[in-house]
């Protein structure tokens, strides 16, 4: 186990030397000078611009300044905020906990309804159920969440005004300084009364968007583990000793079905953090997706090259976890 | 019918496929409308009524013939310049199926050279490119996305080349491992042994033989395609006004969500209708095309 732990990370480490110079690389390609946007239209002084390249360190060569830039990433320096003129890194830990928040929730609102869906599914294999449930899965997968978003908004937000259109939580009435960053947390340690169940209601429909892909693959993938494993003789022998059939299929055979699907779940990080990037637009969630989309358009590529590095790099760790703990589980792949 | 009742003994691929094929309801459903879609695409500018960029300023944001003050002037409305929503949704099944279309044959030609590449080019190669491909697949797709576009700048182009970049991976690990599991078999050994070259033995003997799951990937991959321009269409990122990209639409139909829902709900449903039925008949194409793969 040890060694495939090494022989795993040590596999990270070029993927990571690679994502340095694609980040730095795709900046560097950015048409526009980064002073000039800094300074703004009105111009500054040659001598005053020739400072602020040095400041920048743009005047150097371009080997030299990758070299900086990794230095800069190992040291934990993510760039400095064109706008804002803050650390990348303060930015991004001030808006992730809201993302994570997000994250949460919809991966829950997957699981508690994918896991329970695929396993009735087929446990009813054919009937008029299993086929409704693969037909909605197929529309989950392939939904447009952006407009899945904007109907839930048309609809449950304005039409029926069961939730609030957007935001993390009804500003005007409670208002207190971020502890956790987690919102519903943060509302429940301020004691103010109502302050949890309005972060809640905030949460639900940016939620149920970005949780309904990773809800179709967990159901479609929880149906085709389960039929797997209830063709398995353990399971028959369950039924032979005339346990009930919610016990057989609830906790015989699922337990191990999850297997595969607590793998898919592990993977859909990456599925999870380019749909934030859309939902948190939709719902004006003030997490990492919103912030990396209006970097672009206030043309602060530091902000966005940092923003990029470390969202991969959180994928990447995060799917490194997923296959060491799968390499746990199951010993016929580590050493394959 | 005739030839159903009985299976004629030398049944030709293309019939045996077509008689798994069409025993998947959903999978035909799929393929008729997505044929349906693409007559649509291929006679717009027959089919569809106006020109998709005609403004009738007398009727801004008029109502579908449906509801309300709505005529059979404009069918689906108007949006907010007063162009016609009908003749904008049919010209966009032509974009987004441009898009889809190539993004799928340049990811098919390039993932074949380079997957090809990995098994045939030694060691060093491999591991380059696959190491390449890893990273690929470790930037969440949408976020590459958005970096490659906001380095080459926004464009229906641009769109094209940051999608095909995200989606490249899966063609090329596709290629690289069906080649390398075809690669240790008999009939290509014997190929080897009969004096067949590199170039030949690669392409003509084992890259037919890995085509089945490539054409399912493929097929797939048009639905994702057309779904990943749309989400950089709507965040402003795709194809630019005054083209009638489906994403692009919604974004521009986004402040009028209370006061003309059809603007939004319109070119929305249109994307998912679309992408349901690529993906139905890509499944139906999988189960036919490869029994191995059919699962669920």
């Amino acid at each position: 186990m040890f060694r495939y732990l090494l022989r795993r990370l040590a596999l990270t480490i070029p993927t990571f030397i690679a994502l340095m110079f694609v980040t730095f690389a795709a900046i560097r390609m950015v048409p526009g000078d980064p002073v000039e946007v800094r300074v703004g239209e009105r111009g500054i002084s040659p001598e005053r611009l020739a400072m602020f390249r040095h400041e920048l360190g743009l005047d150097q060569p371009v080997w030299k300044q990758f070299w900086d830039y990794v230095v800069q990433l190992l040291h934990g320096d993510f760039g400095t905020s064109l706008a804002t003129n803050q650390k990348v890194l303060t930015e991004f830990a001030a808006l992730f906990p809201a993302t994570i928040e997000l994250s949460l929730a919809g991966m829950l609102f997957a699981v508690l309804l994918g896991i329970p869906a695929g396993t009735i599914a087929a446990a009813r294999r054919g009937t008029v159920f299993d086929q409704t449930l693969m037909g909605l899965s197929v529309t989950g997968y392939s939904m447009p969440i952006f407009w899945w978003g904007l109907l839930l908004i048309m609809f449950v937000a304005e039409r029926w005004g069961l939730t609030p259109v957007s935001g993390r939580i009804d500003l005007i009435k409670f208002y207190f300084d971020p502890v956790t960053g987690f919102m519903v947390i943060d509302a429940w340690l301020s004691g103010q009364v109502g302050a949890v169940k309005d972060a809640l209601h905030h949460l639900v429909l940016p939620a149920i968007v970005l949780g309904t892909i990773p809800l179709a693959v967990i159901a479609r993938m929880t149906r085709s583990a389960m039929l797997d494993v209830l063709s398995e003789d353990y399971v028959r022998t369950a039924r032979a000793k005339g346990l009930p059939a919610w016990r057989v299929i609830g906790l015989h055979a699922l337990r191990n079905a999850l297997i595969p699907v607590i793998t898919i779940i592990g993977l859909q990080v990456g599925t999870l953090m380019a749909g934030a990037v859309l939902t948190e637009t939709i719902f004006s969630w003030p997490g990492v997706g919103k912030w990396l989309i209006e970097s672009i358009s206030r043309r602060d590529y530091p902000a966005l090259q940092g923003g990029v590095m470390l969202i991969s790099s959180i994928v990447i760790g995060v799917n490194l976890l997923v296959d060491l703990t799968y390499g746990l589980i199951n010993p016929r792949i580590r050493h394959g | 019918m005739a030839e159903t009742t009985t299976l004629p003994q030398d049944l030709s691929p293309l019939r045996a496929f077509w008689s798994v094929f069409r025993e998947n309801r959903g999978a035909l459903i799929g393929l008729w409308i997505v044929m349906l879609i693409v007559l649509l695409a291929i006679f717009a500018d027959v089919i569809a009524p106006y020109s998709p960029t005609e403004q009738f300023r007398d009727a801004v944001r008029a109502a579908p013939m449906w509801s309300e003050g709505g005529s059979v002037r404009f069918i689906l409305g108007t949006d907010s310049l007063g162009r016609d929503m009908l003749t904008r949704l049919i010209h966009g099944a032509r974009i987004s199926l441009f898009i889809g279309l190539s993004v799928m044959g340049v990811s098919f030609v390039i993932g074949v050279g380079l997957g090809l590449a990995c098994v045939s080019l030694g060691n060093a190669v491999d591991v380059a490119i696959t190491r390449v491909m890893d990273l690929i697949m470790a930037v969440p797709s949408l976020v590459l996305a958005i970096l490659v576009v906001a380095v080459l700048g926004p464009s229906l182009t641009n769109t094209i080349v940051a999608v095909t970049i995200v989606y490249l991976p899966r063609y090329v690990r596709l290629v690289r491992a069906s080649a390398l599991s075809e690669l240790g078999k008999d009939y290509v050994t014997a190929a080897r042994v009969a004096g067949v070259g590199p170039a030949r033995l690669m392409f003509s003997t084992v890259l037919p033989n890995c085509l089945s799951p490539l054409i399912v990937q493929a097929a797939l991959g048009v639905s994702d395609a057309i779904l990943e321009a749309a989400a950089l269409g709507f965040l402003g990122l795709g194809a630019q006004p005054p083209i009638a990209e489906w994403g692009t639409m919604l974004a521009d139909a986004r402040e009028f969500i209370r006061s003309d829902p059809w603007l939004v709900t319109l070119p929305g449903l249109t994307i998912l209708v679309t992408v349901v039925s690529i993906n139905l008949a890509g499944d139906g194409l999988r189960d036919a095309l490869d029994p191995k793969m059919r699962r669920s």
